[in-house]
Order: structure tokens, then C-alpha cells, then sequence
């Protein structure tokens, strides 16, 4: 019989609709398997009972014609879920049960799509490897010889429970790169969409202007279905945006021939190891032998963007997580006044990472700084974006890294917030220009890591990001090596 | 606030003092040990994010969001989201419909 956890997320849902099992069995299945599973870490709570009424029911009525009918998914503990705890994995939110349910997942629900449980990530979503969550670090299912590596960051929780079959897809969010640099480092496809595709109704807020929700999944055609039930314009959320509804999946074509492609040079950082050179190089190779034109481009403040991000993303990080006082929700720590209350929940709740930022934030914002450095960083944050508004009168995507390295080992970067920064540096241009990128793995090196390319594309354009990483794909033909070394 | 626009950003360093303002500010405490440890955290991120200070942004326009959206109204129609009952039953601490927090007023 199949493995009905290998199917992918679209050939689950056939299976379903074709009869070939009943959305019990594939339930069942996962399961099973995440029963197994607990080592890695991945679920911060699980939903198991409430996914089985929902199979049962599913089976009962006979109705299969949802687009994503009996599909379980876990999604990350930052999209607030009905009655379902969801923790941001902090301390803070420790026993905060949602009385709303977030639009993103509430499309997912509209389609027949099972919650399994609440996935694992770094506190608030701030970090680069899982190691700042409350609930402890979560492992990548790849390891190097016997040695743990972290599944990255934040969406580390998502990443890893795609990658080891615990979930037939989910939802991430990414700010900086977190969906991108857990699925690279796990090898699976990760998509953030274009900075209003999605509704942010309902997601707990890092840094607003950067936060989007996106589909990590085990290849592209997954990606093109998830993107296409989460997406769309929603009234909660004012920078969503209004655009006709197509089907991605339905329009997904593996042809790249005369598609031009920019190469930026800005990207050839210092120090990038050798592997991962070459892996852009096979990545142009592919495109150019599919008919696809490479233009050599240049970012020129491509340097710039780390720097403006970590003056942003606190920045908005100090002021969105000014609501957790201890009175409305939440943990709340004990004060011989209200201020002193406000302090001590706020210095108990929230751990280092997390206050780190919003320190920095704080400061950045506080009065006599505020030109120096916000000002500024908004200043440069409009030059990165010239800088692809005009790469793109020229090309029509961008090929690059996901990651200057493949998975890392626990404790590596944790105590040194830069070396940890760096991690983005590829990824956070398309977030501060609001940009669609995705990640997709293109094969392993010499230690058996998965190894990630990336796209940027127009804004709205993640079909064309799509059909590229399709056709790129289609050619690579890469397959899951994880070894279920936990179970 | 002139004064500052006029030094360059490296002259700026955080020092105990300031963590001190900073934490204040943000409703943190933070213990002494604490503070060793931001001081020198805070202090290296942001000698990283002062290389935004080689980059002339004299005639630029800062944005604050990329959205182009521009804002719509709603229908003005009752939607039942978030009940008072419900809302309630996450606060830390509640009397009746009310929150409690310390006593604010001596």
C-alpha cells in the first residue's frame, strides 16, 4: 500500500477525491507518524481529536468537492486559531485562546482542509534557527553525520514538519526570510508571497510592514495550491490587496524560454563557501539550457539591507508587541503597582531575543534618535526598492541563494545576534522592497544537506516565480533524503 | 534633537545609563547582570546598522510601507466578532466585566 504521508499535498487531495481512501485513512496515517515524532519537536500543540471528527465527517457526508478536502495541516503557532491555543511561542501566550480565527487559515478550513495542530518557531517569529522558542528547539530532520542541526528560523517548527512528512503542507509567515531559510535548510519549497497577497488579519503582528503569510510545502505545485486558497483581498486587513482571483496552480507551465533572468552581482558576498557558488551556477546553467536569457544585474544596496532591516523590524517589533501589559491576556507577572506590573510581566514574559529587539527598537524610536536611524533606514529602504523597480524594467525575475550556508549546528550563532542576522542576507531585500521570492531545493552537498535556490519576482508576479522554480524543478528532480532516524 | 543630527552615528554608544532610560521606556526591568549583557549586544548591532551612516540619503523619501493599497470603507453593518464574555476569559485577572490591575490611584 502507499505510504500516504509521501503523496504530496495535491496527490493527497486527488486520492481523496478519486475514493482511492477516505480522509480517515490519510489522517490516520499522519498520525501516526507524529505520534512518532515528538523527538523533533516540531508541535507545540497537537488537535488530534478534533481532526478525527472532522475526517469522520468529511467521510460521512460524501462531499469531495472542496480544493483541499481532508488535507491535515499543522500551521504555525503564530496564526491565531478559534479555541485553539496559539502561543507565538512565547511565554507570554503561554494559555492564550484565541476567540477569532485568522483569515489565512480560516480559507484553509473553508476548503475542508483538517487542523493537526499549532508548528513550532521562534519566539514573536524572531530568530533564524527555532532556538528562541519557549517550548524548546525543534530538529531538522537532516543531521550532519549524528550531530542535530537547527531546521532555521522562525517558521522552523513548519519546515521541519514538512520535510519529515508530519503535515501534508502548511503555513508560515516571513518577515526576513522565515519561510525561505527553514525551507531551504530542510529542503523543501517555501513561497512568501508579494506584500498584500495575503491577509494579516489575525496573525500575531512582528513587524507590520514586513509580515506575510506563505505556503511551505513539499514542491511547487503544492505551493500553487495553498497560494491559491490563502490568498485574496480581505477587509480586516487595509493593506491587503484587491487583485482578480486566478488559479495559479491552474496556470502553472514548466516554460522558461525566452524568460530573462537577472544576476546580481552584489549577491557574491564574502567568505560564501564554495558549494554554495556553485549551486547558483548549476541553478543559471538549468535556465539557460531551458531557453531562459541571463542578464547580469546590479543591487547596488543590496549591503544596506540588513542593516535597514534590523532598524525596522524592531523598530515595528517595540511598538507591535507594546499590547502584551499583562492585563487583557497573557501571562502577567506580579507589581506593587501598576507600573512595576507592566515591567516585571513584561521582563518574565518575554525571552532574550525577543526583548533584545525590542530595546533596539525602542531606542531607534526614542526621541533624538529617531532621525539617525529609522528616518534613515526608511530613507535606504526606498533606494533597495528603486533598485529593483529598475532591475525589473530589464528582467523578469531574480535568481540567487537562499542561504550563504546550509543548516548549521545547534549553539553556532546563538550568541552572537550579527553572526544569527546574517543568516537573512539574502532574503530580506524581498521583504523590505515587499517583493514575492520563493525557495526551492536543487540537491545536497558533500554532507548530504539540502542545498536552496531562490527567485525574486515582480510584485503580484508569483506566477512567473512559480512556473521558473516549476521548470527548474522539473529538471533537478530533487528527492527527500530524511531517514526517520527519530522514530 | 539637532545636536544629534549633526554627529556621526559612530560617536553614539549605549551605555549602562542608557540601557537603563531604554528599559523604562519599554516597560522592561532588567537586572545588572542583564544589563552587561544588553549593553554589549545593543551596543554591536548597532555599530552593524550604522553602515547606513557611508550612504549620502539627503534628497531621498522615506517610506514607511510598500502597500499600494489605497483604503476603502467598509459597510457600516454589525459583525459579531470578539464578545465580551470570551474576550474576558483570557484576562490575567478580572472582576465582573472589568479587568483588575494594581491599585493605580492612592
Amino acid at each position: 500500500m502507499t505510504d500516504l504521508c509521501k503523496l504530496t499535498l495535491v496527490e493527497s487531495v486527488q486520492h481523496i477525491k478519486e475514493k482511492k481512501c477516505a480522509a480517515l485513512d490519510l489522517l490516520n496515517s499522519y498520525i501516526k507518524r507524529i505520534e512518532k515524532s515528538d523527538k523533533l519537536n516540531c508541535f507545540n500543540s497537537k488537535d488530534l481529536d478534533t481532526a478525527i471528527k472532522k475526517a469522520k465527517s468529511i467521510d460521512e457526508k460524501k462531499d469531495f468537492s472542496k480544493i483541499l478536502v481532508g488535507a491535515p495541516i499543522a500551521v504555525k503557532d503564530l496564526f491565531c486559531t478559534r479555541d485553539v491555543k496559539t502561543t507565538a511561542s512565547s511565554k507570554m501566550l503561554e494559555n492564550f485562546i484565541p476567540t477569532y480565527e485568522s483569515t489565512v487559515t480560516q480559507k484553509l478550513w473553508n476548503e475542508d482542509a483538517i487542523l493537526l495542530g499549532k508548528l513550532n518557531c521562534d519566539e514573536f517569529a524572531m530568530g533564524s534557527s527555532n532556538e528562541t522558542s519557549f517550548f524548546g528547539n525543534v530538529l531538522n530532520p537532516y543531521r550532519l553525520n549524528n550531530d542535530n542541526l537547527v531546521p532555521g528560523g522562525s517558521s522552523g517548527g513548519c519546515a521541519a514538519a514538512v520535510a519529515a512528512n508530519l503535515t501534508s503542507a502548511t503555513v508560515g509567515t516571513d518577515t526576513g526570510g522565515s519561510i525561505r531559510q527553514p525551507a531551504a535548510f530542510t529542503g523543501i519549497v517555501g513561497l512568501k508571497p508579494t506584500y498584500g497577497r495575503c491577509s494579516r488579519w489575525g496573525i500575531v503582528a512582528f513587524a507590520s510592514s514586513l509580515d506575510q503569510a506563505g505556503p511551505m510545502t513539499k514542491d511547487v505545485k503544492d505551493a500553487a495550491l495553498i497560494l491559491d486558497v490563502i490568498s485574496g483581498y480581505d477587509e480586516k486587513d487595509s493593506t491587503s490587496a484587491n487583485k482578480p482571483k486566478t488559479s495559479f496552480l491552474n496556470s502553472l507551465k514548466n516554460n522558461v524560454k525566452g524568460l530573462k533572468v537577472g544576476i546580481p552581482k552584489e549577491y557574491r558576498v564574502e567568505n560564501m563557501p564554495e558549494e554554495v557558488n556553485s549551486l547558483w551556477q548549476e541553478g543559471i546553467k538549468i535556465l539557460k539550457e531551458q531557453g531562459a536569457i541571463i542578464k547580469d544585474i546590479s543591487l547596488a544596496h543590496t549591503k544596506y539591507a540588513l542593516p535597514t532591516y534590523y532598524i525596522i523590524a524592531p523598530a515595528e517589533a517595540s511598538s507591535n508587541l507594546a499590547r502584551y501589559d499583562g492585563v487583557r491576556y497573557g501571562f502577567r507577572a506580579e507589581g506593587k503597582d501598576l507600573t512595576e506590573m507592566y515591567e516585571n510581566t513584561r521582563s518574565k514574559g518575554f525571552g532574550n531575543e525577543v526583548k533584545r529587539r525590542i530595546m533596539i527598537g525602542t531606542y531607534v524610536l526614542s526621541s533624538g534618535y529617531y532621525d539617525a536611524y529609522y528616518l534613515k533606514a526608511q530613507k535606504v529602504r526606498n533606494l533597495i526598492k528603486t533598485d529593483f523597480d529598475e532591475s525589473f524594467k530589464d528582467v523578469d525575475v531574480i535568481l540567487t541563494p537562499t542561504t550563504p550556508t546550509a543548516a548549521f549546528k545547534f549553539g553556532e550563532k546563538s550568541d552572537d545576534p550579527i553572526a544569527m542576522y546574517l543568516n537573512d542576507i539574502f532574503t530580506v531585500t524581498a521583504n523590505l522592497a515587499g517583493l514575492p521570492a520563493i525557495s526551492f531545493p536543487i540537491k545536497f552537498n558533500k554532507d548530504g544537506l539540502p542545498l536552496s535556490l531562490q527567485l525574486i519576482g515582480k510584485s503580484f508576479d508569483e506566477q512567473t516565480l512559480l512556473n521558473t522554480a516549476y521548470s527548474i524543478e522539473k529538471e533537478v528532480n530533487f528527492k527527500s533524503q530524511v531517514k526517520d532516524w527519530w522514530m | 534633537m539637532l545636536i544629534y543630527l549633526h554627529l556621526p552615528l559612530s560617536l553614539m554608544s549605549i551605555n549602562k545609563e542608557t540601557i537603563k532610560k531604554i528599559s523604562k521606556l519599554a516597560r522592561i526591568s532588567v537586572s545588572n547582570q542583564e544589563t552587561n549583557r544588553l549593553e554589549k549586544d545593543l551596543n554591536s548591532i548597532l555599530k552593524f546598522v550604522e553602515q547606513l551612516n557611508h550612504l549620502n540619503t539627503d534628497k531621498i523619501t522615506p517610506i514607511s510601507s510598500v502597500s499600494n493599497e489605497v483604503l476603502t470603507m467598509n459597510k457600516d453593518e454589525i459583525k459579531i466578532i470578539n464578545e465580551k464574555e470570551d474576550i474576558l476569559k483570557n484576562s490575567p485577572e478580572k472582576n465582573e466585566d472589568y479587568y483588575v490591575v494594581p491599585k493605580v490611584i492612592e
